[in-house]
């Protein structure tokens, strides 16, 4: 270890080598790039749970897979998809661009930066290897109810533990990234300066450090029910089961904006670049943002209606829900706005913003449909929720990285990628993803519940119609990471500004950027 | 934020093994208990290495930073980043105790009432627990055969008086030792960061002394029940931060008769007198909703 | 036969892929929509969501029209300047308050709803539903009168990995129940839904709501059948590996019928507690036969056929509950394993609990050969 000044001498102004400069780096760029990688490897890994799914419901009847363990790949499914896939690929978006947004050298805690990465795979390595246990890995689905998940086998404390580090490590991340932007800004980078994307990352962080520890408090009860003789959940103790999914979801509906906040960001980045026009509603994007993430801690029993709360928490938990209509408005119409008599060109990345902002909108509607109560009796539990929540999270959160990449990768790799075959992603991902989980919404409504293996053949035609989307719709992922494999080998080389419209302190650095973003701050005017 | 806040000036280390053996070993103990849990033998062994990994990783990571703080390394901004970093960290521990103090509140005024017949759900009590009773402390169980039965619970005005007693003299003991570091009185910080420890230690002594108590004469632990339940979790993971800020403690008082910190630059003194203010609040916390009310 | 279905299915699919989504074969099931159902609540839900969805709709056609006016009209490649302008908050203003309106309008009907639904005084029966893994049992709480409901037998044969029964032959597969819930046309039934071991949800789509079953609590609601007809639902709650085969059906009847169903009922009932008679003393044959259909009712699910139990399960055969002391083994199904998919069983009759365990020790390779008398049962578990 040198304990040198790094940023003051030139001589360590290059990257270490070999394997242990992974292991060991306390930059914010290599921490950015093994974020992003290991994003991309889960999305692979859940997205093959989500293969297995839709091939057990292509067809009624049972054909590959017992109903134990399709339930494993539903759960296990979503775990890796929002704790490897989406969270990790906006943290290692925030590790790369937030210090060159706000024109600093690195991350404020750097060490700790690195920490919070590699916890993430040897939680993994935990859940993952519940496969292979006595009982199989967790069935009880993402949401780890009580009093079924205690039926769970050996997996379960894995199970848990696997949870308390996911968490340690968003925790120690968040606190990165709040100190970083707080502490590490160039003079003259006021708050109401900084890039929406920087902005959105502080609330998401703020969310981050006050939902993450709730969580790991309610899978704390559950390991005492299981293991301790406590009896949170259990009424002939004196708990409620419900008790768990209230804990649960003050936790979980912050998640989900968790999930969703970062790509607005991205949005409110790409959208004036490719429309050549500054970005509307700047302040009004910022207190929007601040007050869907003061909502998301009053809206969190939306997804249990239909537990049979008092009348009154079932009124206040609808209005609250649906409240989040309107600062979610007020940014889908800034967007808008900001493209509303632009000058606007139509690369991957600004294709992948407007497939973004059309698709997640699609869901949102869905989400203010489930959010009126007596309808939600209906709708709950079923693909209804599945197309939902598959809108705002693969057309949402997953476009948005999808467009961050495109959009950031000419700056990190120096290289520009393949436009056309970018394009092409785009297009095949847009037509699939939408015969994927569009059909799911007719599913629900007919009553197909969700977390089922089998079905009535009632619900076979749109079921293989979704299975076939989904087949597409994964074999088109291979391309991006073909393109993005490409990129980083080689290609036309990219300029410092990279997009004609592109405005910031990220693109005044070279392509690729120095090891050291910003050695000498930059003066912001 | 003075002149220093130049980048040139950050500190920015170069890479670091300490974190990776942190997750080895975070992986080794976790995954040992699980082990455990589910019965091999294994699982212990693996625990244990797990913890001495840790140790030596704590050695080692805050080694690195003490000899880096000393050697004059870090700037004033290196500092902030630093404060930034304990107080969301103390955050984000006070979010994890809202998650039992949640469980506390959900009990008391919802899911135990409710088995005793009150509010909305009047068929619960009617058709599963018509002998069951809504009273608080709850002493006796909806299913009584499940969990052990309560004969008396702990009064807030014995030991938990006393504990919150000495508990807030601490605090009051680490604002003095931290005056007499800003005085560059070093006597009197030693004198009083010892008797802050002193009196920590005190609290989870009389705290052992009444969990021994209560599982051996009042019947009240952790398979009583919901009221158990809480009042362990809650308390045992309170026992648990006032270990952990002794042991802060210890250390910082070790430095200090070493002659680490500086009147106007001691931010780890400072991190672990915020932690022990935190530890002293949620004991306020406790002290109220647990016992008193 | 198989594979003119899937042949079906082939082409069903290949023309929506190609747009062709109105084009469908006459057999194909393309519902799109949720159902109006045959009571107040679900009407009333129905209008509810047609609203919303319009509301949605109306709003996604006016944001996504502007949208796509400047994607066409202000790009580059036509040579459109850009603007400079970035706020008015007038504007801004206006549409923060237009969707917050909306919304208010949208809160009235729904909350009336709410509060209509959640009404559930002055009815005129009551029916307890729990749930069990992966059954439901029904209590008419006036009448006396209770029994379980499972997956009817033919789904059941054709659920399993390659059972090789086409399930496209199955009548109702997977919706079909043996006993089904029988309930009278036009009177305000209350549903009282609690749950065994873990948490179930009871939805049958035409009633309009779904109710989640929660152990050691319980949730009461409301439905007024307008139609007679058959109904039906499924559990709407993960609940461990069969939640996807623990169907409802509802079947409403006329007053008249109704009655006679639960006179029936009521009489089929005595005559199956006189042949339980826990007083007398039961031989082995007895125990056997009935313990061989408890067991394929009530145990098989987990313990499999074979009794090698599977992933989680511990087996019966050579079990050494099951061949060891019977005290252990009445305890186990009396009272359950805490903690894991082992419920209690003691809904069941003295003489079943008797007759499942006899039948247990005596089977699958087990020769402990020893009897449980149903009087054991009652007079020392009870
Ligand atoms: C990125 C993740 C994400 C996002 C952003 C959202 C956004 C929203 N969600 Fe969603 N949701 C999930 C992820 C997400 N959700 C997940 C994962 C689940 C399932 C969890 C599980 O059970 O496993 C779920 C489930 C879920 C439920 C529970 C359903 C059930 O189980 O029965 C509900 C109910 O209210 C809900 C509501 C909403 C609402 C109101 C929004 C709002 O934020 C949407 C707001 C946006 C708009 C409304 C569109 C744009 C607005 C305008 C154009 C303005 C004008 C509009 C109007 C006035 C109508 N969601
Ligand atoms: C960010 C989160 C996220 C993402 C990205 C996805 C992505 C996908 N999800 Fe999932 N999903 C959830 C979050 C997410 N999901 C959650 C929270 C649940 C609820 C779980 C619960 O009920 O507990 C869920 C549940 C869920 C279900 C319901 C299961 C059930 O109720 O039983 C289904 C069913 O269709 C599904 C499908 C898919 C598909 C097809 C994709 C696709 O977008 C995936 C595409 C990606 C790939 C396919 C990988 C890349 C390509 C290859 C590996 C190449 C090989 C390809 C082929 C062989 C074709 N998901
Ligand atoms: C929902 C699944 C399920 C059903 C249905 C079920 N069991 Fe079990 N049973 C289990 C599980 C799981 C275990 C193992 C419990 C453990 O791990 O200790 C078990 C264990 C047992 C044991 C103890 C075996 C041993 O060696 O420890 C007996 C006896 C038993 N069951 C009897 C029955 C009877 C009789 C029925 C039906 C009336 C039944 N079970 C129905 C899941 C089930
Ligand atoms: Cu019972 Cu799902
Ligand atoms: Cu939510």
């Amino acid at each position: 270890m040198s304990h040198s000044h790094a940023a003051h001498d030139e001589h360590h102004d290059r990257a270490p080598s070999g394997l242990m400069r992974w292991v060991t780096t306390t930059n914010h760029k290599d921490i950015g790039t093994l974020y992003l990688s290991f994003s991309l490897l889960m999305f692979f890994v859940g997205g093959t749970m989500a293969m297995v799914i839709r091939a057990e419901l292509f067809q009624p009847g049972l054909q590959f897979v017992d109903p134990q363990f399709f339930n494993s790949m539903t759960t296990i499914h979503a775990l890796v998809m929002i704790f490897g896939a989406v969270m990790p690929g906006f943290v290692g978006l925030a590790n790369w661009m937030v210090p060159m947004m706000i024109g600093a050298p690195d991350m404020a805690l750097p060490r700790m930066n690195n920490w919070s990465f590699w916890l993430l795979p040897f939680a993994f390595i935990l859940l993952l290897s519940t496969f292979f246990m006595p009982g199989g890995a967790p069935a009880g689905g993402w949401t780890m109810y009580a009093p079924l998940v205690m039926q769970t086998g050996d997996a379960f404390p894995f199970l848990i533990f696997a949870v308390h580090i996911l968490g340690i490590s968003s925790i120690m991340g968040a606190i990165n990234i709040i100190a970083t932007v707080f502490n590490m800004r160039a003079p003259g980078m006021t708050f109401m300066k900084l890039p929406l994307f920087v902005w959105t990352w502080i609330i998401t962080a703020f969310l981050l450090i006050a939902s993450m520890p709730v969580l790991a408090g309610a899978v704390t009860m559950l390991l005492t029910d299981r293991f301790f003789g406590t009896s949170f959940f259990s009424a002939a103790g004196g708990g409620d089961p419900v008790m768990y999914q209230h804990i649960f979801w003050f936790f979980g509906h912050p998640e989900v904006y968790i999930m969703i906040l970062p790509a607005f960001g991205v949005v409110s980045a790409i959208v004036p670049t490719f429309a050549r026009k500054p970005l509307f509603g700047y302040s009004s994007m910022v207190y929007a943002t601040a007050s869907i993430a003061f909502l998301s801690f009053i809206v969190w029993a939306h997804h249990m209606f239909t537990v049979g709360m008092p009348l009154a928490g079932e009124l206040f938990f609808m209005y609250t829900t649906v409240l989040i209509a309107v600062p979610t408005g007020v940014k889908i119409f800034n967007w808008v706005a900001t493209m509303w008599k632009g000058s606007m060109t139509f690369e991957t990345p600004m294709l992948f913003a407007l497939g973004f902002i059309v698709m997640f909108t699609i869901g949102g509607f869905s989400g203010l449909m489930l959010g009126v109560t007596p309808a939600d009796f209906q709708y709950h539990d079923t693909y209804f929720v599945v197309a939902h929540f598959h809108y705002v999270l693969v057309t949402g959160a997953v476009y948005s990285i999808m467009a961050a990449v495109y959009f950031w990768l000419p700056k990190w790799t120096g290289h520009m990628y393949d436009e056309k075959l970018g394009k092409l992603h785009f297009w095949l991902s847009t037509i699939f993803v939408n015969v994927l989980f569009f059909p799911q919404h007719f599913l629900g409504l007919a009553g197909m519940p969700r977390r089922i293996p089998d079905y009535n053949v009632q619900f076979a035609d749109w079921n293989m119609v979704s299975s076939i989307g989904g087949f597409m719709f994964g074999l088109s992922q291979l391309l991006f990471v073909y393109i993005v494999i490409r990129c980083v080998r080689g290609g036309q080389k990219a300029t410092a500004q990279v997009w004609e419209g592109a405005h910031g302190l990220e693109w005044t650095l070279p392509s690729p950027p120095p090891y050291h973003s910003f050695t000498t701050p930059p003066v912001v005017k | 934020m003075s002149g220093s806040q130049s980048a040139s000036g950050y500190y920015v280390p170069h890479g670091s093994h300490w974190p990776i053996v942190g997750s080895i070993a975070l992986f080794t103990l976790l995954g040992g208990f699980a082990l455990a849990l589910n019965g091999y033998g294994i699982g212990k062994g693996s625990m244990v290495i797990g913890v001495i990994f840790l140790l030596i990783m704590l050695f080692g990571w805050f080694g690195t930073v003490i000899r880096e703080s000393e050697t004059g390394m870090y700037n004033g901004q290196v500092d902030v980043s630093f404060r930034w970093g304990m107080v969301w960290f103390i955050f984000s521990e006070v979010m994890f105790f809202a998650a039992f103090f949640g469980a506390l509140y959900y009990a008391r005024h919802f899911s135990v009432p409710w088995l005793g017949g009150e509010g909305a759900k009047a068929a619960t009590h009617q058709f599963l627990w018509s002998s069951f009773e809504n009273v608080w402390p709850l002493k006796s169980t909806p299913n009584q055969t499940l969990f052990t039965q309560i004969k008396e619970v702990i009064g807030p005005w014995g030991i938990p008086a006393l504990n919150t007693a000495l508990l807030l003299s601490s605090g009051v003991t680490i604002t003095i030792a931290h005056w007499g570091l800003q005085k560059n009185k070093r006597g009197q910080l030693n004198l009083f960061l010892f008797l802050t420890i002193a009196l920590g230690v005190i609290f989870l002594f009389c705290q052992g002394y009444e969990y021994i108590h209560a599982y051996h004469e009042l019947g009240l632990t952790l398979h009583s029940g919901i009221y158990g339940s809480t009042f362990f979790m809650l308390t045992g993971f309170h026992g648990l931060h006032v270990t952990l800020g002794a042991i802060m403690l210890t250390v910082i008082l070790f430095r200090c008769l070493k002659g680490h910190f500086k009147p106007h630059h001691h931010f780890g003194f400072e991190g672990v007198a915020w932690y022990w203010h935190f530890v002293d609040v949620v004991w306020l916390g406790l002290f109220i909703f647990v016992y008193i009310l | 036969m198989i594979r003119r279905i899937r042949h079906r299915h082939f082409v069903a699919a290949l023309t929506t892929l190609t747009g062709l989504l109105w084009s469908f074969g006459a057999s194909a099931d393309w519902t799109l929509n949720m159902r109006k159902g045959v009571t107040s609540i679900s009407q009333e839900v129905y209008s509810l969501h047609m609203i919303i969805l319009w509301v949605c709709v109306v709003i996604g056609i006016a944001v996504f029209g502007v949208m796509f006016w400047s994607i066409l009209h202000h790009r580059k490649s036509k040579g459109a300047q850009a603007a400079h302008f970035h706020e008015n908050t007038v504007v801004e203003i206006v549409w923060t308050l237009i969707p917050f309106s909306i919304l208010i309008f949208l809160a009235v009907p729904a909350t009336k709803a709410l509060i209509n639904i959640e009404s559930t005084g002055n009815s005129d029966l009551t029916i307890k539903v729990t749930g069990y893994q992966w059954k439901w049992r029904y209590e008419y709480l006036d009448e006396g009168l209770s029994f379980f409901s499972t997956l009817e037998a033919k789904s059941n044969q054709a659920r399993h990995l390659r059972s090789g029964v086409d399930v496209a032959t199955v009548d109702n597969y997977l919706l079909d129940v043996d006993n089904p819930v029988v309930v009278p046309v036009g009177r305000k039934i209350r549903f009282l839904t609690t749950a065994n071991d873990v948490i179930h949800a009871w939805w049958v789509p035409d009633l309009g709501w779904k109710r989640d079953a929660i152990p050691g609590f319980i949730n009461e609601s409301w439905a007024r059948v307008e139609k007679a007809g058959v109904y039906r639902g499924q559990c709407a709650e993960l609940c461990g590996k069969d939640h996807g085969f623990m169907p409802i059906v509802v079947v409403a009847k006329e007053e008249a019928d109704y009655r006679k169903w639960v006179e029936e009922q009521k009489a089929a009932q005595a005559a199956a507690l006189q042949a339980d008679n826990p007083d007398r003393e039961w031989t082995k044959e007895e125990l056997m036969a009935k313990g061989e259909s408890v067991y394929n009712a009530n145990c098989v699910a987990c313990h499999q056929t074979d009794g090698k139990g599977m992933a989680g399960v511990k087996p019966i055969a050579g079990s050494p509950v099951a061949t060891g002391d019977v005290a252990d083994h009445i305890d186990v199904v009396m009272y359950g394993r805490a903690g894991t998919a082992m419920a209690a069983f003691s809904q069941l009759s003295d003489a079943a609990v008797a007759a499942v365990i006899t039948y247990q020790r005596n089977s699958f390779g087990n020769v402990a050969g020893d009897l449980v008398q149903p009087s054991t049962i009652k007079t020392e578990y009870r």
